[in-house]
């Protein structure tokens, strides 16, 4: 449905665009395009100036961190960079690093399985309640997490698993990242149905057809919430500052905020070396993916 | 059996035509036990990590819980004591209500303005499409909220800039008339994931509804009262009602700028900053868990409002009217 009409209003404007350079005001037309590079680009060199402003911060000595406006530092400072990766709080940022890496990986995988499972019963399968407990995955999209915060932490304390990262990952095994499991059922949704009844003939069953059928074919899919899992929960500060007590256990985004008490400016030069170390792996994704980030977020939401 | 999968059937007539309907509920009949089976993991965390602690901590609110005794029936004592005798509490509504009021009209206004800009069919457009987006993947991290603070601060960034025009702020961070707005621009400058959405929408809309509007005489700004608008109000309200929940919600900003406290005077003690201070650092979970469904009330009744009025304002173009 959306492929067709988006072939039907697509073609059209694509055609526009020539016949308008043909036009006797073609060179005007040049110059509008030339005008709207320029907009565009001064807009996002606003937008990105806190970015690039971070990076050459995090190379600069420390005195110079607040005090100059200039981008471009009077000398390089690298001791920033090895003050990093010291870390704080005697412990090295590759712990940090580590940790901040187990925690994301962990949830990936299990967005992945979990979410997939669900999808494809919620999708394909039949049974009673499929439309009311779909329903109810919508629902909790929508649902704030305090609310389930509190008594979610009294289990996992009286478990004692607060302090490891058993309360990070476990939810995301059982499927209740709800955003995850819309979109795969979208996607499935979106599957020619003739590929299952095929593979029924040829007498697979639901377990088989998930298998070789949908799971193949589920790979934009899943592309695209393995990155948006990894880098959510990357950027995630708030149920790992609940979670995670010990510095041992610290993830990036903990290990940072522990600068923010340490009021000396000398502490600002490593602090930003290390917020640019915490933000390389989101934009390497970025840059590897963005096309995946791009065109799931447009697609997720447009089907909402 | 993979074999099996593999190996192309002859197109068997036995199914043809409309007996397909009946032959279909035949091998999808007696299946829910399999289809229970791919859902297991949802099952088990809607009832034990959703729907369960959803109940208990209803039942939570209602008590004096301090996590290590066990938690004791008040009624309605958290909810009597929050609007009647809890200034910070109402400081922190009335910052939190003052942030999504601003930041999400902000935001969106932002985020369409740029979709029209880019909505042309030009080179570079994909490419300025994700450059656009990248602050809504970064921002929500602590690492930029840093940065936040550091170009706020006391002779910072912006305190130097505003100065050399006579100026001086003493840094909008310390600032409580200002301190707010830090916090706003930082929302407002992640405004590439909705406008990702309204750009998709956009493409949706057929070209031959501006070509009518063209042969109608219609001007730039009337047709984006007529045609676009309309044609776009589904996606203005999908992305009003996630954005107005994402706000409520907003916590690392807050937390990383104040340094944890909501200062200077309470002026950016969001509401889940003080949920957080009431029930992790001084473990009074009873009234947590109070605010916790004071703030789902408040979203559920936005987002019926959001969805009751839109009838009024939202345009389906598959209706028949």
């Amino acid at each position: 449905m959306t492929t067709l009409s988006d072939g039907l209003s697509s073609r059209p404007t694509a055609d526009r665009q020539p016949t308008a350079d043909r036009r006797p005001g073609a060179a005007g037309a040049r110059l509008r395009t030339a005008g709207w590079h320029a907009l565009i680009i001064g807009v996002l060199a606003l937008l990105l100036y806190p970015v690039v402003w971070l990076l050459a911060t995090s190379i600069k000595p420390t005195d110079e961190i607040l005090s100059s406006l200039s981008l471009l530092p009077s000398r390089l400072a690298p001791e920033n960079y090895s003050a990093a990766l010291d870390g704080i709080a005697g412990i090295g940022v590759w712990r940090f690093f580590t940790n901040s890496v187990i925690v994301a990986v962990g949830s990936v995988i299990g967005n992945l399985v979990s979410c997939a499972l669900a999808a494809y019963a919620f999708a394909r399968l039949r049974f009673r309640l499929r439309g009311p407990l779909f329903a109810f995955t919508l629902l909790t999209i929508m649902l704030p997490y305090h609310v389930v915060l509190i008594p979610q932490y009294t289990i996992f304390q009286k478990l004692d698993l607060v302090g490891t990262f058993v309360p990070l990952i476990l939810p995301k095994l059982l499927a209740t990242d709800a955003f995850f499991v819309f979109l795969m059922v979208q996607f499935i949704r979106g599957l020619p149905r003739e590929l299952d009844d095929a593979a029924e003939i040829d007498g697979c069953g639901p377990v088989l057809t998930f298998r070789y059928v949908i799971l193949p074919l589920l790979k934009p899919a899943l592309v695209t919430t393995a990155i948006f899992t990894f880098i959510w929960t990357w950027n995630d500060f708030f149920s790992q500052l609940v979670y995670l007590n010990d510095p041992e256990s610290y993830t990036l985004p903990l290990a940072l905020r522990l600068f923010i008490d340490q009021t000396s400016e000398s502490a600002f030069g490593p602090m930003f070396a290390m917020s640019v170390l915490s933000i390389v792996p989101v934009i390497l994704f970025f840059l590897a993916f963005q096309r995946y980030l791009v065109e799931g977020i447009a697609t997720s939401g447009l089907k909402g | 059996m993979t074999t099996g999968t593999l190996r192309r059937p002859p197109p068997r007539p036995a199914a043809p035509g409309g007996s397909t309907a009946g032959t279909r509920p035949r091998y999808r009949r007696n299946r829910p036990g399999i289809a229970y089976l791919f859902l297991s993991p949802w099952v088990l965390g809607a009832l034990l990590l959703t729907v369960g602690p959803m109940l208990a901590s209803l039942y939570l609110s209602f008590t004096d819980y301090d996590l290590f005794t066990s938690p004791e029936w008040v009624g309605l004592e958290n909810y009597k004591r929050l609007f009647a005798d809890d200034a910070r509490f109402l400081a922190s509504a009335k910052v939190t209500a003052m942030y999504v009021l601003v930041s999400v009209p902000l935001k969106l206004a932002a985020a369409l303005a740029v979709a029209l800009l880019l909505n042309r069919n030009r080179r570079g457009q994909g490419f300025y499409r994700s450059a656009f987006y990248a602050p809504s993947l970064l921002g929500t991290g602590v690492a930029i909220a840093l940065v936040w603070r550091a170009m706020f601060t006391d002779a910072g960034v912006v305190d130097s800039v505003t100065g050399t025009f006579g100026w001086d702020t003493g840094g909008w961070i310390n600032e409580p008339d200002y301190a707010l707005y830090v916090l706003i621009i930082l929302a407002v400058w992640q405004f590439g994931a909705p406008m990702v959405i309204f750009l998709a929408g956009l493409k949706q809309i057929p070209t031959e509804l501006y070509d009518a509007a063209a042969v109608d005489g219609s001007g730039t700004w009337r047709t984006f009262r007529s045609v676009t608008l309309p044609m776009l109000s589904p996606i203005i309200l999908f992305n009003l009602v996630l954005e107005t929940i994402h706000a409520f919600q907003a916590f690392t900003p807050a937390f990383i700028v104040s340094g944890g406290r909501g200062g200077p005077s309470n002026s950016t003690l969001f509401y889940t900053l003080y949920l957080y201070e009431r029930g992790f650092s001084q473990f009074r979970m009873g009234y947590a868990s109070a605010m916790a469904w004071l703030l789902l009330l408040v979203i559920a009744i936005i987002t019926a409002v959001f969805f009751g009025t839109s009838r009024r304002w939202v345009f389906y173009s598959g209706e028949d009217r």
